[in-house]
């Protein structure tokens, strides 16, 4: 047997097909197969991966624990969390929608076809839709919106209306509009460029979306004043809500805390656990970064 | 089939590897089967509820990350009533990893840890991130001496002392230990390091200083583990930059027991059960019946011991 120093420790992860050592546990580390890694826009990639059939229980607002590969020939020590854009269960495919911006992602982006990736997951805590929930209104900025658009896959499968409202600098780097079209939403695009995403406008969409009572709940990402928009509103009119919240992460299981962000509960500030106790939490309950 | 088990005093681990605290919880589970491990670590507990250091909590260098956390944790009352349950459902014993800034309410804690469902109390006297007299008492052998004497006191419970990587004289500081009645050395914590941003100046982590976490630790934490395994009595549990068997082979040839891994289960979290499978196979392939044989194995007699002497001598 080999036990070559550079490559041994990702010899643990399922590869596609492999018999699943651990079937019992509710997380598995696995080896995908790149299927596709193109450019969307300037700046954002969407992988395609064939995938363990484990690592497909995935749902909306978890993420996979990524293992990227160095941009620059120095190592990329820890793995980085993304949350999932879609899953195809039909297809053993997971879907990730990405910015290229740090070591991880651009390391993440010089991946092609047929290159294995070695992901960790499926973790964290998810988007929650109630019974009584008709009609949904999602508001996503940047990146946030990869975040948001497997939720209204789940919505659109469960028969709730979805109205997602996409906030980007400007017309080229929006992003999933078809995705969410595509699933039945109504999208409304609000831009920096043109001064459709300011607060007020944001704000005037919101409250119109009440008054015709498409806003049974609310749900954000990607932006702290959108968060903060959002839970003013949802709290005038007494509509639940949820946020998917990011952070620097180190395990990803709940053990090291390296992930914490404030919350306030009741009145009192607290810190929890993006990986574990979220990502996906109470609108109300988030501080705001 | 190779036999793995270690003794550590009267405490028998099935093999010689367990997660090193902080970078491991009960919540592994989810993904790797516990009762394949050496030995279940607790997170440090201290007496009253701590959120922990501002964020960010950690960053990434050249050479690893460096990490500050500041031992969050919910208290000594909620950790007995609550976190030491979850660990009693597994069998690997339970080490519960321990600190505080005074010697009274260390010793205090050490006491009131001493329930049944506690396997071993780990004396965390090394956070490099508190000050010498304040909790990092294992950077000089007095204060290591006093705090450890008087856990020894509080506690008949196994008594693991972890020692850092800081210290000026780690075999002095080792020494000490042993003397006050430690059962094992766990050496070692992490290495008290800095990063600053070039862009803003500022320092990239929320605490200023944070511990560096690192396979580039392993070469000098070995050396460490193998001075002090030559001087005491006394199990040694090394602890740094492990992320394969072979890795664990050394670290027992150098004189310890058993090994801490920390950064390798954060980069791969089925890393430790294969670790475990590969050492397994490891000895099978050499025909070695026991793995405690590699135990200070090291075949370095014929070599001179003091390495400043021969380089001084020339060759």
């Amino acid at each position: 047997m080999s036990l070559e120093p550079s490559d041994k420790y990702t010899d643990s992860a399922l590869r596609v097909g492999e018999r699943d050592t651990y079937p019992e546990r509710l997380v598995g580390e696995f080896i995908g197969t790149v299927v596709a890694n193109e450019w969307v826009n300037a700046e954002y990639k969407h992988m395609i991966l064939a995938v363990h059939e484990r690592a497909l229980g995935a749902y909306a607002g978890q993420f996979f624990h990524l293992l990227c590969p160095s941009p620059d020939g120095a190592e990329v020590w820890m793995r980085r969390p993304m949350s999932i854009y879609r899953v195809d269960r039909a297809g053993s495919r997971l879907e990730f929608l990405y910015k290229c911006e740090g070591r991880g992602t651009r390391g993440m982006a010089m991946l092609g076809p047929g290159d294995e990736f070695n992901l960790a997951g499926p973790l964290g805590k998810g988007f929650r839709l109630e019974p009584g929930w008709k009609n949904i209104v999602v508001l996503g900025r940047g990146v946030g919106l990869a975040t948001l658009a497997p939720l209204s896959q789940l919505a659109a499968e469960a028969g709730v209306g979805v109205t997602a409202i996409l906030s980007a600098r400007k017309p080229e780097v929006v992003m999933s509009r078809d995705l969410f079209a595509g699933l039945g939403a109504r999208t409304e695009v609000v831009l920096d460029s043109d001064g459709t995403s300011a607060v007020d406008n944001v704000e005037a969409i919101l409250e119109r979306l009440i008054a015709e009572k498409r806003a049974d709940a609310f749900f954000t990402c990607g932006s702290s004043r959108l968060l903060k928009l959002m839970q003013r509103i949802a709290k005038k009119h007494a509509i639940p809500g949820q946020v998917a919240i990011e952070q620097i992460m180190v395990c990803g299981f709940g053990a090291c805390y390296v992930c914490v962000r404030t919350f306030e509960i009741d009145g009192v500030k607290t810190l929890k656990r993006v990986c574990r106790d979220g990502p996906v939490f109470n609108l109300q309950e988030a501080v705001g970064w | 089939m190779v036999d793995l088990s270690v003794r550590i005093g009267d405490i028998t681990l099935q093999n010689p590897v367990t997660p090193a605290s902080g970078a491991f919880s009960w919540e592994y589970n989810d993904v790797i089967d516990l009762n394949r491990l050496g030995g279940l670590v607790a997170k440090t507990i201290c007496r009253e509820p701590r959120l922990g250091n501002p964020t960010p909590r950690m960053a990434e260098t050249e050479a690893g990350i460096i990490q500050s956390i500041g031992l969050p944790g919910k208290g000594i009352e909620y950790f007995i009533d609550h976190i030491v349950p979850e660990y009693a459902k597994f069998k690997p014993p339970l080490i519960v990893s321990v600190s505080s800034e005074s010697i009274e309410d260390f010793a205090a804690l050490a006491r009131e840890l001493s329930v049944p469902d506690v396997d071993v109390i780990e004396a965390n006297i090394s956070c490099p991130t508190r000050n010498s007299t304040g909790g990092n008492f294992a950077m000089h052998e007095d204060h290591t001496k006093k705090v450890i004497d008087a856990i020894r006191a509080a506690t008949n419970k196994p008594l693991w002392v972890k020692l850092s990587p800081n210290a000026g004289d780690i075999v002095s500081i080792a020494q000490a230990a042993e003397e006050a009645g430690a059962d094992a050395l766990v050496i070692a914590n992490t290495f008290l390091s800095l990063k600053i941003r070039t862009d803003n100046f500022r320092p990239a982590l929320g605490n200023k200083f944070g511990g560096l976490v690192s396979p580039a630790l392993k070469p000098i934490v070995l050396r460490m583990v193998y001075q002090v395994a030559k001087v005491v009595k006394i199990p040694v549990i090394g602890i740094g930059g492990v992320t394969k068997a072979e890795d664990v082979v050394e670290y027992m040839l150098a004189g310890a027991s058993a090994v801490g891994i920390g950064y390798a289960g954060f980069r791969n979290p089925t890393a430790l059960v294969t670790i475990i499978e590969d050492l397994e196979a490891w000895c099978d392939a050499r025909g070695i019946k026991k793995v405690t044989e590699l135990i200070g194995a090291i075949r370095d007699d014929d070599m001179e011991t003091d390495t400043l002497v021969a380089a001084s001598v020339g060759v």
